[in-house]
């Protein structure tokens, strides 16, 4: 398969970008990493009639400042695996990285890319939104802001407008005493999640539950997360495995994933729930072992 | 499109500088191919088997879904550039004779890839567990189903 012919400009700038969404509407598309969008033009799923490549923006370093650590929109895969900073200070985001595609995929994709592609099964949108992530997004009418929550709405959908291209992610800052944890079942290495849950689990200093967030992917048309109800359930109490095994089950219960070729829509519920809970329980451990060496 | 929408790309394989004019288009895959290249394989064109894989600036990628204008100024490494870094002229590089002494390929059209992205790995870390090869390479698909030779050549090729 190739893809249909194209037009073609580089940007060498954000703002390049945007200029030229803006002259060429809904005709145009972005290319990033191209790992999902170049497999659709191959097989004409998708038929742009311009291609604006954001490659030449390029991505700076990843930097900590604030609180909060930012990610240029162009920082692939592979920078988020293996960066020490991004590894120390957010593991959860380059466990999530290291679980996407295979490692050509890793090369290329970028994190951006994968935020505005908003496939939900993939590993950076359930890493993002569970993290609480924010993105910026430039357009012509200028910059804002808005969280991935905000950010994804379902399949391949997202609350961008046809000229916004996002530019930069965010990512809070590890808390003292807080845990993660990053799960998936795929039926072979590489492929796309049948289910994944990703937690955070903050301790106070009496050990007890300060904090916690838990979110599904591969579940529904977008990463969903649990409930606030639910995990307030568990604040203020010591982290045992059965607290955290009824609210990732009721978690779980509140999904309705749709049957596939991969995967019944039940046994993709059952998955979430077992997976929360694991996730819930080893991002608690390590909240505790992060305690211990403060 | 006519050739006037054609664009030139310079870019190196294996050292030597090439170029072309080629429509935007036009994957990275087909002008290495028709550029004589024909190590670099069409698999899948989906980029998931691994038969395209080349080194874009030392990093495995799928030629497939790269589009020639986007190498522009980049130095790409098929497995042909490979053996450039043996020993003697016209000798194998190791990790080529490993997988010959292994009885690594078979059929031998997922070979090139597996060997690009073998080299990447040891490069990057020389001493990669079974396990971790293996993750490396999920990849690189071989319909032959000869993936224990394969892991075993790789193996071989660790730095002790």
């Amino acid at each position: 398969m190739v893809a249909a012919p194209f037009r073609y400009q580089r940007a060498a700038s954000f703002e390049e970008a945007v200029a030229a969404l803006a002259e060429h509407g809904e005709d145009a598309k972005l290319l990033a990493g191209g790992q999902s969008l170049v497999p659709m033009l191959n097989l004409r799923v998708a038929r742009p009639e311009w291609l604006i490549d954001l490659n030449p923006v390029g991505a700076g370093p990843v930097a900590e400042a604030g609180g909060v650590l930012r990610l240029p929109a162009l920082t692939r895969h592979r920078v988020l695996e293996s960066d020490g900073l991004v590894r120390r200070r957010c593991p959860l985001l380059a466990e999530a990285a290291s679980l996407v595609g295979n490692v050509r995929t890793r090369a290329r994709g970028t994190i951006g890319g994968s935020l505005a592609h908003a496939d939900p099964a993939g590993e950076l949108p359930l890493a993002a939104l569970t993290l609480g992530a924010e993105v910026s997004v430039l357009g012509p009418a200028g910059a804002r802001d808005l969280l991935v929550d905000e950010l994804l709405i379902s399949y391949l959908t997202t609350a961008l407008a046809p000229d916004e291209v996002i530019t930069e992610v965010r990512v809070p800052a590890p808390r003292p005493r807080q845990g993660w944890s990053f799960l998936e079942l795929t039926r072979r290495t590489s492929d796309w999640m049948v289910a994944g849950a990703a937690a955070l689990v903050e301790l106070d200093e009496r050990g007890t539950v300060a904090a916690a967030s838990l979110a599904f992917g591969g579940v529904a048309e977008r990463p969903v997360a649990a409930p606030a109800e639910l995990l307030g359930g568990l604040y203020g109490e010591p982290p045992a495995e059965q607290r955290f095994a009824r609210v990732a089950d009721l978690a779980a219960a509140t999904l309705r994933p749709e049957d596939d070729v991969h995967a019944s829509g039940t046994y993709r519920r059952r998955v979430a729930g077992v997976l929360g809970r694991r996730a819930l329980n080893q991002a608690a451990i390590r909240a505790r072992a992060s305690g211990e060496t403060p | 499109m006519t050739d006037g929408d054609k664009q030139r790309v310079s870019f190196t394989v294996n050292g030597e500088a090439r170029e072309a004019w080629v429509f935007p288009h036009e994957s990275l895959l087909d002008v290495l191919r028709d550029a004589g290249c024909h190590e670099v394989r069409y698999g899948c064109g989906e980029g998931v088997c691994g038969t395209c894989t080349v080194l874009l600036d030392g990093e495995p990628v799928s030629a497939c879904l790269l589009f020639a204008v986007q190498a522009e100024g980049c130095s790409l490494l098929t497995v042909r550039g490979l053996a450039q870094g043996a020993a003697q002229p016209g000798e194998p590089h190791p990790l080529q004779a490993s997988f010959l002494r292994n009885g690594a390929a078979q059929c031998g059209f997922c070979t090139p890839g597996m060997l690009l992205t073998a080299w990447a790995l040891l490069r990057r870390e020389p001493h990669p567990t079974r396990e971790r090869i293996r993750r490396e390479l999920c990849g690189n698909l071989c319909r032959c189903t000869g993936y224990s030779k394969i892991l075993d050549a790789i193996e071989d090729c660790r730095q002790p």
